[in-house]
Order: structure tokens, then C-alpha cells, then sequence
């Protein structure tokens, strides 16, 4: 059984994890409900139409793509000021708080030496960041 | 092993204290433990909403095929009525899932992936982001008190996470009827997993195997039912391994968060305490769905009309689920629920074999 001691590190990194996480949320959430609202309110141009949603979200994703001319990967960041992809940003960082909460901790494991937990959450960022490159987009 | 008194083995699932479960609400949400009697004689008025929230999803859902039982019919309905409904539909499962003890995700994609018009591509990448959302919204809390333990959840979340990818990228691959039968089948095995697993509150341990003890997976967390603390530790860590990476292709395959998988697996295989179980697939799911969820927003499968409605909905329901947490039978929502889920597997299997169309 670990030392007290021992026990009271690994709840610092917890803390600070659970601290930055918190953060990133909220904000993720926030920016996801305002960019839906003034979407979905016509506060601000839609990429694709509302009224034509009905007809389009029951197709294959492919022919979705395709039929409204949306761009995969990172090019909706052009077309930002767009209703839809507002909302996505939110989502964006909603899918990138870990990231974020993983950079964090890694000097906590350095200054403690604990070499293997450095190696895992570099491995862990190294998956997401290949998650949210894009590089797999179209590789089925 | 610290523990205190009153330890019980196999016990029924137990729940997080209350504050937690408002805030983590869709993962792993447990009744109070400190309330038994409470819970034994549920509240009329609450136990009456509750029923009432039941029927009206049932409802909803019997009614929404009728909205849309051919592309035509759907079409003539105006676009701000599905997104509405799917927040109404995701508000009343945010209700049942709490007191149920299962996550948003698992209800989400078979129930709106079969009643509802949307291609199954964006129900399950509005699924990912509904799991995703009430992982991350958990996270913290859980964390904090020890529930979820960072050195359990990473080296399983690694592995998890990177199978996520790849089950994302097969998902995305088949036709939507292949994955209909694959997931008719999973939410069919899940019935069964959730009807026949039993719990172990505090599992024994008697010594842990290698791998964790050179990873130095361990802990303490304070049991307020029990008035104590509890040290815990771990084994069969590759077992652990190689399930957790099955478990995150399914996960991003079918758009599902996986608490249904992880708490068997930390709990029954490994032998972490029930409650640290809970909190750490919690924590766990938000790493695997994010690498899931990166995925289907590359590939442009996440659409903001279906999955922000769903969220909210998810999340604002979940919070009155956890309020009638003390006050429910959680068996009795439990067995609705696997009926419920019995139902739409049932439905996306017959739909993947052009059965029930």
C-alpha cells in the first residue's frame, strides 16, 4: 500500500487536471450553445439552409458532403463566421479539453521522476493529436 | 486493505454521494448510498413524475416514426421540429438514465438512430459528442474526490482511445445496415451483460499482478457510507489492456459511450472498488471519445442541428434525474430501461436487415 505521502501526490496532479478541465469545459460549453443559438436562430448565414436539413441529414455522410459542398478535415475553419461551423468550434474544444488537461500534469510526473507516466500522456496526446489532425480523413 | 465496517461483497451497484451525481450525471450516476430508506419508499409525487417522464418517452418515441415513416412524410415536417424533439426525446433520457446507471450514449444512438430521420453517421457522432459532454462535464468532480484515479484510467484510456480511432474509421467505412445489425446485436449483448453482471463493491485483491505495481496503480478514496477510507489496488492489468481496447473500437465504431463495458471490466476483472469503477469509466470515456469524436469531425460527421439539441437535452434531464435518485426504485427505472433498450436493439437489428424499415 502507498504512503500517505505518495497518495497526496497523485492528488495533485488530480487536482490540477480536474482544475483545467473544469475550465475548458465550461468554456467549450458556452461557446456551443451560444454558436447553436445564433444559428439556429439565423443570427448568422448557415453554410447549408434550415429548411433544407430535412431533406439533406437522412443521406449517407459521403452524399451529405457532397450535395451541400461541406469541407472535411480543418476546412471548415474558413467558413467560421458560418452558422453551423460556429457551433462546431464549441465541439472543437469540447474534443480538445483533454489535450489541454494532459499538458498540464506532464510536469508534475517530470518533477516526480515518474518517467513512465510522462511517456503515457505524451503517447496520449500524440493519439489525440493524430485524432484531430486530419491526416485519416478519407482513409477508410 | 483499510476499509470500514459493514463491508459487503457482490452487493447491488452503489452510488455516488449525491453532489458528485449532479455533475456527473450521465456517466455513472449512483443513488446515495446514505439514503436507503429514502429510496426504499419513494416519494408518490416524484415516483408519478417519474413514471409520467417514462410514458411520455415512450411516446415520444412510438410517435416519432409515425413523424417520419417515409422521406416524404419527414420532409413536409419543418426542421426546427426534429431538432426540437430530439430535445425533448434527449431530456427525458437524461431523466431515466440517471437512476438506471447507465450513460446517455448507449440510449441515444440505438433509440434516435432507429426513430428518428437522421442518417445513423450523425447519430453516432452526436452520440460521441452526448457521451464526450457528460464525461467531461463528470471529470472534474470525480477527479476530486478521488473517484476517478488518473493512474488506472491513462494506460487503459491510451489504448482505449487509439482503438477508438480506428473502430471510428471502420464505422464510418460499412453501410449503415451492416452497422445497424452490429449494433442491434451490441445493444442486444449489453441487455444481457446489464441483466445478468453482478457487482462486487469492494473486491478482493490479494496482491497485485506486475504490471500494476510497476505502474503503481493504487489508491485511497473516502467512502462517505462508510465513514471511512478505503486503500484499494488492482490486478489482471493486461487482461485489462487488451479488453480496454476492444471496448474503445466499440465505443467509436458505434458512437456509444462505454460504461456499460469499462465498470464490469475495472470492477469485476480487476477488482478496483465499485465506485472508483464508476468514476474512472467516467473519466476514461472522455479521452476515448474525444479521439473517437476528432474522428467524425474530420470526416464531417457531426452535425450541429443533431448534436447540440441532444447534449442539452441529455445534460438538463440528467440533473432531474439525479434529483430523483433518492427518491426512485433504481431497479424498477433499471428493468424500464433495459426494455426500452431490448426495444431499440431489437429495432436496429430488424432495421440493418430490412425488416422493420
Amino acid at each position: 500500500m502507498p504512503p500517505p505521502e505518495a497518495v497526496e501526490e497523485v492528488r495533485v496532479e488530480q487536482q490540477i487536471y480536474a482544475r483545467v478541465l473544469d475550465r475548458a469545459a465550461k468554456a467549450g460549453f458556452v461557446i456551443l450553445v451560444a454558436g447553436f443559438f445564433a444559428y439556429a436562430l439565423g443570427w448568422i448565414p448557415a453554410h447549408v439552409p434550415l429548411e433544407r436539413l430535412p431533406e439533406l441529414w437522412r443521406l449517407p455522410l459521403q452524399d451529405y458532403l457532397r450535395a451541400t459542398d461541406t469541407p472535411t478535415g480543418w476546412g471548415w475553419i474558413v467558413h467560421l463566421p458560418k452558422g453551423e461551423f460556429a457551433s462546431l468550434a464549441g465541439i472543437e474544444i469540447l474534443a480538445g479539453c483533454s489535450l489541454v488537461c494532459l499538458l498540464a500534469i506532464i510536469p508534475v510526473y517530470a518533477r516526480r521522476g515518474d518517467r513512465v507516466y510522462v511517456a503515457i500522456c505524451v503517447a496520449e496526446i500524440a493519439v489525440l493529436l493524430l485524432a484531430a489532425s486530419g491526416v485519416l480523413t478519407g482513409i477508410h | 486493505m483499510r476499509v470500514a465496517p459493514a463491508r459487503s461483497r457482490h452487493a447491488p451497484i452503489n452510488l455516488l454521494p449525491t453532489r458528485t451525481i449532479r455533475l456527473a450525471s450521465l456517466a455513472h450516476s449512483l443513488p446515495d448510498p446514505q439514503a436507503p430508506a429514502t429510496a426504499a419508499a419513494p416519494a408518490p409525487a416524484l415516483a408519478r413524475r417519474l413514471s409520467l417522464a417514462i410514458a411520455v418517452l415512450a411516446l415520444a418515441v412510438c410517435a416519432t416514426p409515425v413523424l417520419g415513416a417515409t422521406p416524404a412524410a419527414a420532409d413536409a415536417v419543418a426542421w426546427w421540429v426534429w431538432p426540437l424533439a430530439l430535445f425533448g426525446v434527449c431530456f427525458l433520457l437524461g431523466i431515466v438514465a440517471v437512476p438506471a446507471g447507465v450513460g446517455g450514449g448507449v440510449l441515444f444512438v440505438p433509440i434516435v438512430g432507429g426513430f428518428f430521420p437522421f442518417h445513423l453517421d450523425f447519430v453516432r457522432g452526436a452520440g460521441l459528442l452526448v457521451a464526450l459532454a457528460s464525461a467531461l462535464a463528470a471529470g472534474p468532480s470525480l477527479l476530486k474526490s478521488g473517484l476517478a484515479d488518473l493512474r488506472l484510467a491513462l494506460p487503459l484510456a491510451l489504448l482505449a482511445s487509439a482503438s477508438s480511432i480506428a473502430g471510428a474509421m471502420m464505422g464510418l467505412a460499412m453501410s449503415a445496415s451492416t452497422v445497424q445489425i452490429a449494433l442491434g446485436i451490441t445493444i442486444l449483448g449489453i441487455v444481457a451483460l446489464m441483466a445478468s453482471a453482478r457487482k462486487s463493491e469492494l473486491p478482493d485483491v490479494a496482491a497485485p499482478d506486475r504490471l500494476s505495481a510497476a505502474l503503481r496503480i493504487h489508491g485511497v478514496f473516502h467512502d462517505a457510507a462508510r465513514g471511512g477510507a478505503v486503500d484499494w489496488r488492482v490486478h489482471r492489468t493486461p487482461a485489462g489492456l487488451v479488453l480496454f481496447t476492444g471496448i474503445g473500437m466499440l465505443a467509436g465504431m458505434f458512437g456509444m459511450g462505454a460504461g456499460w463495458a469499462n465498470v464490469p471490466v475495472l470492477n469485476l476483472l480487476m477488482g478496483a472498488p465499485l465506485k472508483v469503477s464508476a468514476g474512472t469509466s467516467s473519466f476514461i470515456l472522455s479521452l476515448v471519445d474525444s479521439a473517437a469524436a476528432w474522428v467524425y469531425l474530420n470526416e464531417g460527421a457531426m452535425l450541429a442541428v443533431i448534436a447540440v439539441p441532444s447534449v442539452v437535452g441529455m445534460m438538463i434531464g440528467a440533473r432531474i434525474g439525479a434529483r430523483l435518485l433518492t427518491v426512485m426504485k433504481a431497479s424498477v427505472v433499471r428493468k424500464l430501461v433495459l426494455t426500452l433498450l431490448l426495444f431499440s436493439g431489437a429495432r436496429a437489428l430488424l432495421k440493418g436487415l430490412a425488416i422493420w424499415n
